[in-house]
């Protein structure tokens, strides 16, 4: 998984003065944030269910060999296949080996973020497979040549003028040269591209929302149908998805599947729930007739058993990324990673490495509304605590940090050096001050004043002044 | 005559050093709620720098300072969410349950309160009424979401006939401060707080007032640096009447 988190606070600066996508930003307070608070509230038992569904998903981790083992038993009883990929490598070269078999020239895809995670995409062109995203998120970043900004809404980065010039460029080929710029049309547009596209695809990809181990059913969610004609059109469909996915019973899934839309759009139901149970049997008029799942380790099991493992309940529903204020603001590219937000600063480290990481852990106020509306609670704040942990410990934070927070500590220890150090800062913020504020601020105190004003303080501290006036210590 | 029952004042090293109103206003609180204030000599910081920097071994020691300073007392009252947050909620995650500290921190944690809630539990009623002013509360997020802290400083305003108080459109929203975030990433912490101030000013108050004086310097350093007539305070200055100042702010 490639991950450019070096840059991302130059990134950062260059999104917050992007005014188009500071528009297209706006969005999500009413698409999701709202939405979600609607949802949430037309149904007096969610919080319970989210209750319900932290056990159901924690009980599943703590049990994934055994589910697993019981999901790959069902699906062979219905004629599919397990496939099992430790990395990302693993994963293309099965992917490749099915599509090889199957003759593939084109693949029709529904979305999947593990596929991304992969880079499926640019590794089925190097071999001469063209992916077809069928999403129509997915579609316009894939004319584009870009990737997906949040794991819900690939494209919540763009304005409808964009897409409209996207389409105008792209879909002359086509036949189509007129320009469009309203929405119903736009979509008819791109529709009867994609339909002539799914008819001719090879092999079907679909990522999966959900595997349930009683059925060795695969489920995916969508609001465009194109999943369905993803998996069911071609004579193959792959499912990629990763090992947390796993849910025990089609009971629990119903649990998740309440949860996962109201929590992501503030949607009841999504338009299509869609279960993937084996190829097509005889009496079935369509479908595959060959099934494959294939299930992506990449660093996932090394997360259980260690203070991350709650992360592997994520559902990938999105909206911690959605009431962050930090991607609210800077939107998904800056994180440069596969997994941008909350969800993403505490994955992402998992598969990539902490070294990679950097800022992805750092870059929060710790604010907490993402662990607030985690519909199965992950304590997102916690663990990238953890990761900083993890920073500290193998130095990795920049000395600058360090030799503060140990200046620091060293001070707060000694009532006689948290004195003096008071007295000399009071003093010098009142020499630099006028009217009794500071405009600039030298040093760490720079990223301060860059923002913001300082208001000098008039006095002493308040004990030196309790003290004087006589106060009980 | 009765004794009064004794309360610690934890004032936080912010108000200590940046703010020493807040200590005041929450000693005379305090005192209006029927305690004698103390305040135990020799404290500084809580330790959540350290502990939102990964620097866990000296948030643990940091953690035990604190915790053998305010032992020996029954109540202790701190005038911001998020340091009465780190007590009750972090720092019994600092130690081992084996550790004689996680005893200890457990009850720390079970007799600290944060200044609002202390007021409102104690049924303390304002009597220096302020004057008639519209103003807004800005909510601290780890008082809000790490210790539920939503309708205390809310009842305590309301109880002011002159006061009239405003809702923010949006309550939940981080100010941007963040602790070391604030310096760390300006630029998004300052859209943040310009995010902020925009819905403070759009309620039309005059004072926006909150518990924590780590927003206050946040919220009330970029109301002036966009040249707003708008008055940041905390909580507690607003509810003891301290709000005139010399310098005429
Ligand atoms: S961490 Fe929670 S809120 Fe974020 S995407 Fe995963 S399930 Fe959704």
């Amino acid at each position: 998984m490639e991950v450019e988190s070096g840059a991302f606070v130059e990134k950062a600066r260059a999104a917050l003065d992007d005014a188009t996508l500071q528009h297209a930003l706006k969005h999500i307070k009413h698409g999701f944030v709202e939405a979600r608070a609607n949802a949430a509230a037309r149904l007096p038992d969610f919080e319970a269910m989210r209750d319900r569904a932290r056990d159901v998903k924690a009980h599943t981790i703590a049990h994934l060999a055994d589910y697993l083992e019981q999901f790959e038993a069902n699906v062979t009883a219905r004629g599919g296949k397990v496939h099992w990929a430790r990395d990302a490598r693993e994963a293309r070269a099965i992917i490749h080996g099915i599509c090889r078999a199957a003759g593939a020239r084109t693949v029709t895809k529904s979305k999947s973020m593990v596929t991304e995670e992969i880079e499926l995409n640019p590794y089925l062109e190097e071999h001469s497979i063209e992916p077809i995203e069928t999403d129509l998120g997915e579609y316009i970043i894939q004319l584009r040549g870009e990737k997906p900004s949040h794991i819900i809404a690939p494209v919540i980065h763009l304005s409808k003028d964009q897409v409209a010039d996207t389409f105008h460029e792209h879909h002359g080929r086509h036949g189509f040269h007129t320009r469009l710029t309203e929405r119903s049309g736009m979509v008819r547009e791109a529709r009867s591209i994609l339909r002539q596209r799914f008819v001719k695809a090879d092999v079907g990809i679909t990522g999966a929302n959900f595997l349930v181990a009683e059925t060795g059913s695969a489920v995916v969610v969508t609001n465009e149908g194109n999943a369905d004609l993803t998996a069911s059109l071609p004579d193959t469909h792959i499912v990629v998805t990763g090992i947390e996915k796993l849910v025990p019973t089609l009971d629990d899934c119903h649990l998740m599947l309440r949860l996962l839309p109201r929590s992501a759009t503030g949607q009841d139901i999504t338009a299509y729930v869609s279960f993937f149970t084996g190829p097509k049997r005889t009496d079935d008029l369509s479908g595959p007739s060959s099934f494959h799942v294939v299930l992506l380790d990449n660093g996932r099991s090394d997360m259980m058993g260690t203070e991350f493992e709650e992360m592997l309940r994520c559902i990938r529903c999105g909206a911690c990324l959605n009431h962050c204020p930090v991607y609210s603001n800077i939107g998904g590219h800056a994180y440069g990673s596969v997994y941008p937000g909350p969800m993403g600063a505490v994955l992402t480290p998992s598969l990539a490495g902490i070294d990679k990481a950097g800022h992805l852990p750092n870059a929060s106020s710790f604010c907490g509304r993402c662990e607030a509306v985690c519909p199965v609670r992950i304590p997102l704040p916690k663990l990238m605590r953890h990761w900083r942990e993890r920073e500290f410990e193998r130095h990795l934070s920049p000395s600058g940090t360090r030799w503060g927070l140990r200046a620091w500590s060293m001070i707060a220890a000694s009532p006689r050096l948290y004195r003096s150090m008071q007295w000399t800062a009071s003093r010098f913020l009142r020499l630099i001050a006028s009217n009794g504020w500071i405009r600039r601020l030298p040093l760490a105190g720079a990223g301060w004043t860059g923002e913001r004003d300082m208001h000098a303080p008039a006095g002493n501290s308040f004990q030196h002044q309790w003290r004087k006036r006589g106060g009980r210590r | 005559m009765q004794t009064k029952p004794e309360a610690a004042l934890f004032v936080t090293c912010l108000a200590d050093l940046m703010r020493p109103e807040v200590g005041f206003a929450s000693a005379s609180l305090i005192e209006a709620a029927g305690f004698d204030v103390v305040v135990p000599r020799g404290q500084s910081c809580c330790g959540q720098p350290n502990y939102n920097s990964g620097d866990r071994r000296a948030a643990r020691s940091m953690a035990r300072r604190t915790i053998e300073l305010l032992e020996p007392y029954e109540y202790v009252v701190v005038p911001s969410g998020s340091c009465a947050a780190m007590i009750k909620v972090h720092y019994p995650l600092l130690f081992d349950e084996a550790d004689a500290l996680f005893g200890k921190a457990q009850a720390l944690a079970g007799k600290t309160e944060e200044l609002t809630v202390f007021l409102e539990r104690h049924g303390y009623t304002p009597d220096a009424a302020p004057a008639a002013v519209r103003v807004a509360y800005h909510d601290s997020c780890s008082g809000l979401r790490e210790l539920g802290i939503r309708h205390q400083p809310r009842a305590l305003l309301k109880r002011s006939p002159s006061l009239e108080l405003l809702e923010l459109a949006e309550p939940e929203v981080c100010c941007g401060f963040g602790g070391t975030f604030c310096v760390k990433y300006p630029d998004i912490s300052g859209r943040m707080a310009e995010n902020k101030t925009a819905d403070i000013a759009a309620t039309g108050a005059g004072i926006v007032a909150m518990g924590d004086v780590g927003c206050l310097l946040n919220i009330e350093g970029k109301l002036r640096r966009e040249g707003r007539d708008i008055r940041a305070c905390h909580v507690a200055e607003l509810l003891a009447g301290m709000l005139e100042r010399p310098d005429g702010r």
